[in-house]
């Protein structure tokens, strides 16, 4: 099928709620390598966290997939049923979430939780499945894994139960880990603790890592290519470098024009994009990000913008690449 | 010199937290705290989650009742629990015969000055009530302390503060559910400025927000501090955030102090290792940079407030740490002009 460890192309989603369609994603298409890290950036409601759901089966109820191909290491997921679902999450794909608190069980031990992941993936004893628990908190960093494995979650910090997640999540050694926001409700001292612990176990382990935030900081320093999302559309695709240093669609421009730099000496005033994120109930015509946009032309307004690519790997949709284009030809 | 609006001396907060007699334990939330803020300026305060710098903001409001210590606000003094020294204007103890002065005992009635006090808080979608609207929420202040003397003049005052802080005057007959976040907290300012305050206590007013909202409303507060003079205690566990709005940045850990500067010489001339570890460990939105940076990595995990380290209460996860810091509290002390800190290593550090 494809060389790529997974492999999106085109894929629409919508959420049928009482109020109406909700077009989650719009015509989404990206690919990972084997131990690549992809960061997935966007606001909350552009449908990242939805992608990843949608790649392990686990599209909340009134979801449906409408379109598209989704394959995860030479399967189509698209036909697959919730029994080779199971199989395939945890064991070849596994999920850290925001909220360690919400995601570990609170009324059974780390321990327990642990080998949960083993026995239902691996044939592996009793005791070699222990043996496996306490080496995996070891391989996340925690001390005394015998002790801890016996303690409620309650009993750990945020930082320690996040490292939890991790070894669960990393039980059978997955070839994806998906990562949505895994930092966003934790301290920064500990923010960076987490990522790097992540850093290191992707190179020992040799995964690849979907990081899902809303954090400009986090993707700079850990990943290789990033997809910035906006309203369920991927409006731009790159390498980290590309993005950051070489921005080619409003959106991104303005995203990074927006955060506070640490480095700045004097006094700069923040340029802010103004407005409010789409209302995905009714999404506009043209371009979603049109109506916050300074540079929007009609064009804008009426299409969607063709892919442009600069170079092999960045791509991005947005009218302005064709200005030049428009100006001869159309009006503005 | 500028002048002081808010003098915070050794400020305690103790909760209690289960235990009988003796064995009564106390989340000790904030501990010999002291500190300024001068008209027109803002003053930012940043630390981990827990360690007191929410409690430090509305212990300051006396939103909470403080466990000890003194609050003087222009001049006034409205709290002072009657057993804490005396500070002059530089935040040292004042001497009367060779020993510590005692301030007396005092407590003022808080009403005529929650006008000039407010306070903007975090979660905009817990701190306005989902069944009053949004003109009632702001005109709610201006009924309390009768500010306006007819109808027609609260309907006016309510419509030119929607106008402040950027909403419609079809806003004020909605509900808090039909605004987004961003909008939300501009509620939550509107509402702070409807009594005309000259301080504001901006308690994470843009944690909850998106990035690309984050900039608009860090925009408005500081127009609105060109506009009205106000003067704010910003709190923020972001650091890049503070450090652009903020002129000077208070550093807390477990309820202590540990660095207060001017911005810039905070962000990049720290001396406490606990603010060097901290800022070292901020992602930086700036691929070479991040790449090239260096992390002073700090071990394990904030100790609980309830049963402190003696001594420096950074000291477990310092790289520095002594004997010395198990012993002895570090000292209060100004490193170079208006630059304190507290540690016993800052020239090793």
């Amino acid at each position: 099928m494809s060389e790529y460890l997974v492999n999106i192309e085109h894929e629409r989603l919508s959420f049928f709620t009482p109020a109406g369609e909700v077009k989650a994603l719009n015509d989404v298409s990206f690919h990972i390598a084997e131990g690549e890290v992809l960061g997935i950036v966007g606001e909350s409601g552009s449908g990242k966290s939805v992608t990843a759901y949608s790649l392990m089966g686990l599209t909340a109820h009134p979801g449906k997939l409408l379109g598209g191909t989704l394959d995860f290491n030479g399967r189509r997921v698209n036909d697959m049923t919730e029994k080779e679902f199971q199989k395939m999450r945890g064991n070849e794909v596994s999920i850290i979430f925001q909220d360690p608190m919400t995601s570990l069980n609170p009324v059974y031990t780390i321990g327990n939780q642990i080998r949960e992941a083993l026995k239902l993936h691996t044939d592996k004893n009793k005791a070699e499945r222990q043996a496996r628990a306490i080496e995996l908190l070891e391989l996340v960093g925690i001390n005394e894994p015998e002790k801890r494995l016996k303690q409620y979650p309650h009993e750990l910090s945020g930082g320690m139960r996040q490292r939890v997640m991790i070894a669960i999540a990393l039980a059978c050694e997955p070839k994806l880990l998906i990562a949505d926001e895994p930092t966003t409700a934790l301290d920064v001292t500990i923010q960076a603790q987490i990522l790097e612990l992540m850093m290191e176990l992707k190179d020992k382990l040799g995964m690849a890592i979907m990081m899902i935030t809303h954090d400009l900081g986090v993707v700079a320093s850990m990943c290789d290519h990033i997809a910035v999302m906006y309203a369920g559309n991927i409006v731009e695709y790159g390498t980290t470098d590309d993005i950051f240093y070489n921005p080619k669609h409003e959106y991104t421009k303005g995203l990074l024009r927006s955060i506070p730099r640490m480095d700045s000496r004097e006094h700069e005033r923040l340029i802010p994009i103004e407005g409010t994120p789409v209302d995905l109930l009714n999404p506009p015509k043209g371009c979603p990000f049109a109506s916050r946009c300074d540079s929007c032309m009609q064009i804008c307004l009426r299409e969607k913008a063709p892919v442009t690519y600069f170079g092999d790997i960045h791509y991005t949709s947005c009218w302005m690449n064709q200005k030049a284009e428009l100006e001869g030809g159309e009006e503005r | 010199m500028s002048e002081r609006l808010i003098r915070v001396e050794h400020l305690y907060q103790y909760f209690p937290a289960g235990g009988f007699g003796k064995n009564k334990k106390y989340v000790q939330a904030v501990d010999d705290v002291s500190f300024f803020i001068n008209k027109g300026e803002t003053l930012g305060l940043v630390g981990e989650s827990g360690c007191g710098k929410t409690t430090t903001g509305r212990t300051l409001l006396r939103l909470y009742e403080p466990t000890k210590g003194r609050i003087i606000y222009d001049g006034k003094v409205l709290f002072d629990s009657g057993d804490v020294p005396v500070m002059d204007e530089d935040g040292k103890d004042v001497l009367e015969n060779g020993q510590t002065k005692i301030g007396a005992k005092t407590s003022v009635d808080m009403r005529p000055y929650r006008r000039e006090m407010q306070i903007v808080f975090q979660d905009p979608y817990a701190s306005l009530d989902p069944r009053m609207t949004v003109g009632d929420i702001v005109g709610e202040a201006i009924d309390i302390h009768k500010l306006a003397s007819s109808k027609a003049e609260r309907y006016d005052k309510i419509q030119s503060l929607l106008q402040r802080v950027g909403l419609n005057s079809e806003h004020a007959n909605r509900y808090p559910h039909e605004f987004s976040g961003g909008q939300r907290q501009r509620v939550g300012i509107a509402r702070a400025l409807a009594v005309d305050p000259k301080f504001i206590v901006c308690d994470e007013p843009i944690s909850a927000l998106d990035v690309s909202i984050q900039a608009q409303v860090v925009n408005m507060f500081e127009d609105l501090q060109a506009q009205m003079g106000l003067t704010y205690l910003f709190i923020a566990h972001d650091l890049s955030v503070v450090k652009h709005i903020s002129n000077r940045i208070g550093v807390m850990y477990l309820g202590k102090l540990v660095e207060l500067a001017d911005s810039y010489e905070l962000i990049f001339h720290p001396v406490h290792p606990y603010t060097k570890s901290l800022i070292s460990a901020i992602p930086i939105a700036d691929p070479k940079t991040a790449r090239a940076n260096k992390r002073i990595a700090l071990e394990g995990d904030v100790p609980s407030p309830l049963n402190p380290p003696s001594g420096c209460r950074f000291r477990t996860r310092c790289p520095y740490a002594t004997e010395q810091c198990a012993a002895e509290v570090p000292k209060w002390r100004e490193v170079s002009a208006g630059h304190y800190a507290a540690c016993h290593h800052l020239e090793e550090a």
